[in-house]
């Protein structure tokens, strides 16, 4: 008996997300059975995430706060991954993009007291330059020597993390403490809970302006991806690179400006974990959003509203997996998922026939 | 402090990298790549750690570790061998899936208390050698051997013997070793499987030998994805590469060492431990690897060598261009 896989000749709208479904679905249950094999309760911990994510306003609420990085770094792999970079660096590049916001505020760039109306704008151009650079260096390198963008972009991600524990245990540390101090108010982005005044339904819930960053991203680049002669291109050199170097297409420079965009993607969602979230930048401010960002742009098949949808899904898995015990039980259930993931790509593209043995056949 | 006794202690701490790259060696050097050794270097460190903590003995810790190692990167060969899946994203889901799962079956391990460990002895004979002898043969740790044994094994199999030519032909250009009857699907399994064993094997040189302890993904801290840098690095050469290995090793050794010294040459040391500034010191192995690989890329422009010419592309009989 063999197993062949035959190259499907028109694939069908609903399959693939249809099979993404399934893939969700399936992952979950593998993902039940591990935990059950090492003396979790999976039916518990699943009900646990569901409502610990959605079951009312303020933890729905919690969920979009945990969201909003997670569209930002996935948007930043999406765009990417569209033209077949593998920039696996959104953590890193978040990372500095939270340093460079917070080093408005302390270091400091801005003097104390400047109002909120220049001081959030600077700090979203800080954070988003900040991880652009931090994007370019890997482009460059990618464009000009061909250097290959996985290695590099995953070594500056532990290179970012040592750049911002030094901040904090040394130059800014508050008090000895792995954190600095708190920002001032001018520095935060408003939140819900800061309209309870006139909206009472509103007290407490923690969902800021960050959210609304993260949409107005996805918007234009679903529009420039689609609509554009920009987007027309991204999209030719990712589905052969070849063919869009005869068109003419400068593709080096394509790759350097992308891995810049794909940067500020992601400094702007560490801007918005600094200003919007803790306040005040500290050690361990990402729970791995970058490197869950790359499972978020492969659920989306690099789609940016589909990176929304993604975002709020695993936004509840990270917030609700935080008190699941072991703690490594969120990382796997996404490691599973991108497996699932994978094997539904293949079902989509072939078609699977079981043979028995030829002669068997004949 | 004594130089031989620091290089002594590089040599041994380069051995983990040693192991891990000489398997994706193999693995890419069959046409596979694998992203996912950091990930199978968790999961060995884990379950080496695990087993020789349960049952006393290290020795059933690193088989089972390399078995856990093995095990995973099958996933990985189904995935991206047998449903052609892309080998870059299989991989990356390999690394989260090993790092979710060692912290899972690490939970509480951190607290288990001092292991046995794998044996340290010094070679009788070889240790008189001049230079190399303290450095290599003394009271180093039976895997250290084993990796020292290993190169140049892998070396003489991949260049030198026809197993290895099969090896080669099944990375360059698989339709023509399918043309000589060479079984291209069965031998890239056996490759990836090996680099999963030596992963695992990596792993469990970390817990079992090297720095004993379960420290969750700590424990490997990015040594898998240096290795990965090595490979381009060593320009899949295991010789070249073991040379690097060592080298980083000696590099982490240095980090480790020199925050332990109070002055240097009269002058205070800022990378004293406990000072912020160690934290450009942990900087260094992560930037000397894209040091490397800028160096290994260029070279390999210059003198026209690369990658395996079939790396990253499944085989299917009879398909144009595989």
């Amino acid at each position: 008996m063999t197993i062949r896989l035959e190259p499907r000749e028109d694939v069908a709208r609903w399959l693939s997300p249809v099979l993404t479904v399934v893939a969700i679905v399936v992952a979950l249950a593998i993902g039940a059975v591990v935990l059950a094999l090492v003396g979790g309760d999976p039916v518990r911990a699943y009900l646990h995430i569901f409502d610990a994510a959605f079951g009312d306003l303020g933890v729905l609420s919690d969920t979009l706060v945990k969201a909003t990085p997670l569209i930002l770094t996935g948007l930043a792999c999406a765009l990417a991954f569209r033209m077949r970079l593998w920039n696996i660096g959104a953590e890193g590049q978040f990372l500095l993009g939270a340093w460079g916001a917070s080093a408005i505020v302390l270091l400091p760039i801005l003097p104390a007291g400047t109002p909120a109306i220049v001081t959030i704008p600077a700090m979203m151009l800080a954070g988003a330059v900040a991880g652009a650079l931090w994007g370019i260096v890997p482009g460059v390198l990618k464009a000009r020597l061909g250097v290959n963008e996985i290695i590099t972009t995953l070594m500056l991600n532990y290179v970012a993390l040592a750049w911002v524990q030094f901040w904090v245990f040394g130059p800014w540390s508050e008090g000895g403490f792995q954190q600095t101090a708190p920002f001032p108010r001018e520095a935060w982005l408003p939140r819900l809970s800061d309209f309870a005044g006139q909206f009472p339904v509103l007290a407490g819930l923690t969902t800021h302006l960050g959210l609304v960053f993260a949409l107005i991203a996805a918007a234009i680049m679903s529009v420039v991806i689609s609509r554009t002669r920009w987007g027309y291109e991204i999209r030719l050199i990712g589905d052969n690179a070849r063919a869009a170097r005869y068109a003419g297409i400068d593709t080096a420079r394509y790759i350097i400006v992308i891995f810049a965009i794909s940067g500020a993607l992601a400094g702007l969602a560490g801007m918005s974990e600094v200003s919007g979230v803790v306040h005040r930048l500290q050690d361990r401010i990402s729970p791995g959003y970058g490197f869950t960002a790359i499972i978020i742009a492969y659920l989306a098949r690099f789609g940016p509203w589909q990176v929304v949808v993604a975002s709020v899904l695993f936004g509840a898995l990270i917030l609700a997996g935080r008190e699941i015990q072991p703690s490594g039980v969120p990382a796997m259930i996404q490691g599973i998922v991108l497996f699932c993931l994978i094997v539904a790509d293949v079902l989509v593209r072939y078609r699977v026939r079981i043979q028995r043995s030829v002669a068997a056949t004949a | 402090m004594d130089l031989s006794l620091i290089l002594a202690a590089g040599v041994a701490s380069g051995t983990v990298l040693l192991f891990a790259a000489l398997g994706e060696i193999f693995a890419e050097r069959a046409g596979v790549l694998n992203l996912g050794v950091e990930g199978m270097m968790l999961i060995g460190a884990v379950a080496g750690f695990s087993v020789a903590a349960s049952t006393g003995n290290p020795w059933v810790g690193l088989i089972v570790a390399m078995l856990a190692g093995g095990l995973l990167s099958l996933v990985h060969a189904v995935v991206t061998i047998h449903l052609r899946a892309d080998q870059v994203i299989s991989g990356l889901a390999l690394t989260f899936l090993g790092t979710g799962l060692a912290r899972v079956l690490g939970d509480g391990l951190s607290s288990a208390g001092p292991v046995a460990t794998i044996p340290r002895v010094t070679i009788p004979v070889l240790v008189e050698l001049p230079l190399l002898g303290p450095i290599l043969f003394r009271d180093q740790s039976v895997l250290t051997y084993v990796g020292l044994v290993l190169v140049p094994l892998a070396w003489y199999w991949i260049d030198r013997t026809r197993p290895g030519l099969h090896l080669r032909a099944v990375g360059e250009r698989p339709a023509a070793a399918d043309a000589q009857g060479v079984n291209v699907i069965r031998l890239r399994y056996g490759y990836v499987l090996i680099g999963g064993l030596l992963a695992g094997l990596a792993g469990a040189t970390i817990t079992l030998a090297i720095s004993p302890g379960w420290f969750g993904d700590q424990t490997v801290g990015g040594r898998g994805w240096i290795a990965v840098g090595l490979v381009i690095f060593a320009q899949w050469s295991p010789i070249r590469m073991a040379i690097g290995a060592y080298l980083f090793g000696a590099i982490f050794r240095f980090i480790l060492d020199i925050q332990g010294v109070p002055t240097i040459i009269g002058i205070a040391n800022p990378f004293l431990a406990g000072r912020s500034a160690t934290f450009f010191l942990e900087m260094l192995p992560y930037l000397f690897v894209i040091i490397v690989v800028v160096l290994g890329s260029r070279e390999a422009l210059r003198r026209r060598v690369g990658a395996p010419a079939a790396l990253g592309i499944p085989y299917v009989r009879g398909e144009r261009g595989a």
